[in-house]
């Protein structure tokens, strides 16, 4: 997928780019084969260690930098929560909230844009892991919820890139009725017969397992990454012993029946496209020359569809 | 059967001791009369305590071992109770019990959570923790109960959905998930009763509704604040704290837009009087099966979906700051 890797120029309207998870520095040390990376070389091949294809967590803007072929239109950028309960633990949740939007540059924990995927415009919701632990509380619900609507609306295809720890326990209540309330946003887009592909990345587990992550018409996963409802050490409270090696790891799900694909981050992009191709998704932008894609037989071109 | 004393409940407790060693003594008059005050002492403690239950209180009166179950609710208010059984995939879930019966001459389909009550019934029962069969057996009951056009009572009370291997393995995240989403379109009226615990994805995945109600004293929260502690205070002792934080009683649902209505409860609970307690759940469930079924079933599913669309008010709970 040579034409993937490229490296394009950056994207005048796209926003600042923001750090990912590659710690700062020049070199990194690669938590899965310990040898010692050259971060650019890490950023070229997508975060992905070039020598034992390990996947390091990205962040939901690099996430749409790797999806979209170019610029991408926000939504609902300014919803932020308002801490509805005035929550408190051994700090409010109002500094947690704070502190997260200094460190992400976001307000809450998804990003919501539509653009063009192999020239299908799409809506991504790319999830934050970053902004406390990625949880979903009332804006992500919203953002997600409106995201769906929107794809109902206009008949594009959706892409949700999960990635968090559940349900924001600091809204309380509040935060698992957004379950209901994406999934029931997805009930329209499933009789609207309108495309949804669920990307679990590590680790994707709790309410958001339990609601939209399970609910694709493709549930796609990246190698290795945590999946599941409840988390390992709950697990393992619960049956006082250790868990076996590799459990709740996208392997292990495709393994159980439970996810239909586990995919190279390298590849993900590709494989997104023939599956909404499949799906009845067509082209309605060209593709920019940059990213052109000799492999791939191009159907004709059907007329756009709204 | 003496009822198990909650630990806020000392001061009953030890009027409840004092009555028991007069009732020891000779009858007398004079005895008979001490008692009499006695047992008056207990009920104005009692309703004392209880008009100001902290949250914490409250998650032990909705644990409470004696706490009117499904059941309980099965015996008093509805006739010839049908159990069904299965998920016709895998097996059949004992923490959920679904079937049909007579509620008021009409034929309903129920589905709950049961916990057990003997050491015995709760192992079987897996102390209401459902695994993946649970979910997808219930859903399968409400389907039949859409294709014959049969209205739906949930009871909910389970402290989660099974935190386990197997539940793992066959994907209980997938099984809750398809509930939710296709509960939303049943095309059948559903009322869902928060009975006991509202143990987050556990509880909601049965928990779809045209009206979703609960009784005075039960919880509804996104996690039990023992687990809330230790992951935010990394003190599980904080559970306290966590059960006032988490705003999971009845009364903060209803605020947060979440229930429709709180049923009340006998005053020390509805264990104290199961028969007192269902007759309140029948009064408001009679009314509010009566409203939904009113309804066409177009508009039905439409308020169903802004009903759970509208949790988390643009003003209230976040707000737009513009780009
Ligand atoms: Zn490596």
């Amino acid at each position: 997928m040579a034409w993937f890797k490229k490296a394009r120029k950056p994207i005048a309207a796209a926003p600042k780019e923001k750090p990912s998870r590659v710690p700062e520095g020049l070199w990194v040390k690669c938590p899965g084969c310990a040898q010692i990376i050259y971060n650019k070389d890490l950023a070229t091949n997508l975060n992905v260690c070039p020598k034992c294809a390990h996947h390091f967590r990205v962040s939901a803007f690099d996430r749409l930098r790797m999806l979209f072929d170019g610029d991408w239109v926000e939504y609902d950028k300014g919803l932020v929560s308002t801490d509805p309960l005035t929550f408190t633990d051994t700090k409010p949740y109002k500094a947690r909230l704070k502190s997260s939007i200094e460190a992400t540059g976001l307000k809450d924990a998804v990003i919501v844009a539509s653009g063009a995927i192999d020239g299908i415009d799409t809506i991504v919701a790319s999830m934050e892991y970053g902004f406390i632990g990625g949880s979903m509380g009332v804006v992500v619900g919203e953002k997600i919820a409106r995201a769906i609507e929107r794809a109902v609306d206009t008949h594009r295809p959706v892409v949700i890139v999960c990635s968090s720890g559940g349900a924001r326990m600091m809204e309380g209540a509040l935060s698992l009725m957004q379950m209901a309330k994406i999934c029931g946003a997805l009930a329209r887009l499933d009789r609207a017969r309108v495309p949804y592909i669920a990307v679990l990345t590590d680790p994707t587990t709790g309410g958001v397992t339990a609601s939209f992550a399970m609910l694709g018409d493709l549930n796609i996963a990246e190698p290795k990454a945590l999946i599941g409802f409840a988390g390992p050490r709950v697990i393992e409270q619960t049956i006082r012993q250790k868990l076996p090696e590799g459990f709740q790891r996208s392997e292990f799900l495709l393994d159980k029946g439970m996810i239909d694909l586990v995919v190279d981050r390298r590849e993900m992009k590709g494989v997104i496209a023939n599956a909404m191709r499949f799906m009845g998704a067509t082209r309605v932008q060209p593709l920019p020359a940059a990213i052109a894609m000799p492999e791939v037989e191009l159907p004709a071109e059907p007329a756009p569809q709204s | 059967m003496a009822l198990e004393n909650l630990e806020f409940e000392e001061p009953i407790a030890v009027l409840l001791k004092e009555i028991e060693a007069l009732t020891l003594q000779p009858r007398t008059d004079a005895r008979d009369r001490e008692i009499e005050v006695l047992r008056r002492r207990v009920e104005s403690v009692r309703a004392e305590l209880y008009r100001s239950l902290t949250p914490w209180q409250r998650v032990l009166v909705a644990r409470h071992p004696s706490r009117p179950d499904l059941e309980d609710f099965i015996h008093r208010l509805f006739t010839n109770f049908v159990e069904i059984h299965g998920d016709r995939r895998y097996a059949d879930d004992h923490a959920i019990m679904t079937g049909f019966a007579d509620y008021k001459d009409r034929p309903v389909l129920l589905v709950g959570h049961v916990k057990g009550r003997d050491t015995k019934e709760k192992i079987y029962r897996n102390f209401g923790y459902a695994r993946p069969e649970g979910y997808r057996k219930a859903l399968r009951a409400m389907r039949l109960a859409e294709k014959f056009s049969r209205p739906i009572i949930v009871f909910v009370d389970t402290p989660a959905a099974y935190p386990g291997i197997e539940s793992e393995e066959r994907g209980v995240a997938e099984a809750i998930a398809v509930n939710l989403r296709d509960m939303m379109m049943l095309d059948t009226p559903i009322v869902v009763i928060v009975s006991g615990e509202g143990g987050s994805g556990g509880a909601l995945g049965i928990a779809i509704g045209d009206r979703v109600l609960m009784q005075e004293f039960a919880i509804y929260s996104v996690i039990p604040p023992e687990g809330c502690a230790a992951i935010l205070w990394r003190d599980a002792t904080k559970k306290i704290e966590a059960a006032a934080a988490l705003k999971l009683t009845a009364p903060d649902l209803l605020h947060a837009g979440i229930i429709d209505e709180i049923i009340g409860e006998p005053i020390g609970g509805a264990h104290t009087d199961p028969a007192a307690a269902a007759k309140q759940v029948d009064d408001v469930l009679t009314r509010m099966l009566s409203d939904v079924s009113a309804l066409d079933g177009e508009t039905r599913l439409a308020l169903r979906y802004d009903k759970f669309r509208n949790m988390g008010r643009l003003g209230t709970d976040f707000r737009d700051e513009g780009s």
